[in-house]
């Protein structure tokens, strides 16, 4: 008994005791899903049967015959490169507007950030379906303006629009993540910049935009794989219509791999999505070079 | 400063102020324009369905009715939305004691002990928090239904006691902060590591578990694709599916749904109010990991 309490209380065994639920997560949760996923990318497989080789057979269907396959892409492709970079723009404006010393500030934040709050809940995707009705609110505002109604979430050229102003309107996260960058601006760079007479837009370019350059690296690299992995705006309040305008990469391989029961078919759409996004990813890490600043590198 | 000021010409003072006056003006705008949605649901929970699409912009009820709430509540299929809560709370308050051992328990691990194999571990670790959540989602699909627990809670529970890297990267940062002369006087007194964590380091890093519990339970409550995955039974149902459906059944009864909507973020808003502090810290140091 003595033997196996000297041996946990010695630090490598006990190290191994500590991370043992990480390292349980890491295998089972993580390492044997993903590598299940490669091998049912080449399969056919449907729950019921045992899965079939088939090859490459998947990635054929997905590229030749399977037009929603690129319909869903391109959706996806546009959603993302559309929302991300006005979402950035907004929460740094937005950031840059709460940065100064207010009693204030602290409830213009929460108010902001209230709607991130909600992510992606059942209960705003619902409300924002109601508010693009029809005869919902924003149409009736725009007859008090004496703008002509419009069939929001009916209509191919204005459907996508809704579901990115809805991930617009979240950008409370990220706005928070750039006001704290903000604050660690030294406030002696500020002070030395304005004795030597620049002006305030001088000073942003100048200072703080090399300054928060790599949280805005990190705010681009997030925004941009989550809006990849967009699902449940689609789901929820378009089902993908009008026309599949709306029909997201993701919502698309759910149809496939849970409503049609192809398994295969949804794990090899999941790698490519993958493949995708670590394109996406790698780009722009490569990019980081030339933009983002990091402070230590001039020392 | 206040002698300064003083002797400023008036219109200068006068200036600031306007300028000022401006600024909270514009921002108040831009408040109520973020947060019209939201007030404009809640409003019409509170309205008459014949209502709600007659006087459509408006925020305030001409006629006040609890009505919408008393027949949302009914739910469907037999099931009151009491139910649906209860799930959601059963489900959340798991997946947040999950959530929170294995963040402390990985995170001082991690951070305090050394031992071979440490750092691989911890740039795995790292790798897979960029990993796409839908990347995994077929294969753990199987995975689970293989091991049975499809139509149980056990998925949307279960993986919280064995994961979470960000929560884990965020303990271990406030771990660091802490000096490690506590650890050495304890050793001294003959304290062996298990002794020295649960003694010294997680009374002291209870504030970062606070975050930690926040952030799940919130991420754990609103979570639709978990439960449209796994929950196929009505008597499992979470309120954020449960909603989804309810809005599919009762299509004409606007109200009724708004009801429930509004019911479904009280949880979300009261955690936010008592816990804004924490939240917002660890939002936001979520970019500084960086």
């Amino acid at each position: 008994m003595r033997s196996i309490r000297q041996t946990l209380e010695k630090e490598s065994v006990a190290g191994y005791m500590f991370i043992l639920p990480i390292i349980i997560g890491l295998i089972v949760f993580t390492a044997i899903p993903f590598f299940t996923s490669l091998y049912l990318a080449f399969t056919e497989y449907d729950m019921l049967t045992a899965p079939k080789w088939v090859g490459v057979d998947n990635f054929v269907k997905m590229f030749t015959k399977d037009k929603l396959f690129w319909k869903s892409f391109w959706v996806t492709f546009k959603f993302a490169i559309i929302q991300v970079p006005i979402k950035l723009l907004v929460s740094l404006g937005v950031a840059l507007v709460l940065s100064r010393n207010s009693k204030a500030i602290p409830v213009y934040r929460a108010t902001f950030y209230i709607p991130s709050l909600m992510g992606g809940s059942v209960a705003v995707a619902l409300m924002w379906k109601q508010l693009f009705a029809y005869n919902g609110p924003i149409n009736n505002i725009f007859s008090v303006l004496g703008i002509a109604p419009v069939r929001w979430l009916n209509d191919v050229s204005t459907a996508l629009g809704v579901l990115i102003g809805l991930g617009i309107w979240q950008f409370g996260s990220s706005m928070l993540i750039f006001l704290a960058a903000l604050k660690n601006v030294p406030a002696s760079y500020h002070e030395a910049a304005i004795v030597d007479g620049a002006s305030p837009v001088r000073r942003f370019f100048a200072i703080v935009l090399p300054m928060i350059t790599p949280v805005f690296f990190f705010n681009l690299v997030n925004q941009t794989i989550s809006a990849f992995q967009a699902f449940n705006s689609s789901y929820l309040i378009t089902s993908g219509k009008p026309l599949n305008s709306t029909l997201y990469y993701g919502v698309h391989l759910y149809n496939r791999a849970f409503t049609f029961s192809e398994m295969g078919y949804g794990s090899a759409m999941a790698w490519f999505m993958l493949l995708v996004i670590a394109f996406f990813t790698a780009l722009i890490f490569k990019s980081s070079n030339a933009w983002v600043y990091y402070e230590s590198e001039v020392k | 400063m206040t002698a300064i000021s003083a002797r400023k010409p008036r219109s200068m003072k006068r200036a600031r102020q306007i300028s000022s006056c401006i600024y909270h003006v514009l921002v108040v705008l831009f408040g109520f324009g973020m947060l019209y949605p939201l007030l404009w649901m809640i409003a019409a929970s509170f309205k008459p369905n014949t209502e709600i699409f007659t006087s459509v912009s408006s925020l305030i009820p001409k006629t006040f009715t609890f009505e919408n709430y008393i027949t949302g509540w009914r739910g469907f299929s037999g099931l009151s939305f009491a139910v649906f809560f209860k799930n959601s709370f059963v489900i959340s308050v798991i997946g947040t004691i999950g959530s929170v051992f294995a963040a402390a328990v990985v995170a001082f691990g991690f951070a305090r002990l050394r031992f071979r194999g440490r750092n691989v571990w911890f740039t795995l670790m790292i790798l897979t928090m960029m990993l796409p959540s839908q990347v995994m989602m077929i294969p753990q699909f199987v995975l689970y239904n293989k091991m049975g627990w499809v139509g149980t809670i056990l998925p949307l529970t279960v993986p919280h006691f064995f994961g979470g890297g960000f929560n884990i990267f965020m303990v271990m940062q406030f771990i660091r902060g802490i000096p490690r002369d506590m650890d050495e006087a304890a050793v001294i007194d003959g304290c062996n590591w298990y002794m020295i964590f649960l003694r010294i380091i997680l009374p002291l890093i209870i504030p970062s578990l606070v975050t930690v519990a926040v952030l799940t339970f919130i991420g754990s409550w609103g979570d639709f694709m978990g439960a449209l995955l796994y929950l196929n039974k009505p008597q499992l149902y979470t309120v954020a599916y449960a909603l989804k459906l309810f809005s599919d059944a009762s299509y004409t009864d606007f109200g009724a749904t708004f009801a429930m909507s509004v019911l479904s973020l009280i949880p979300i808003l009261i955690l936010f109010f008592f816990f804004q502090r924490q939240l917002v810290e660890g939002i936001s140091t979520q970019g500084l990991k960086g």
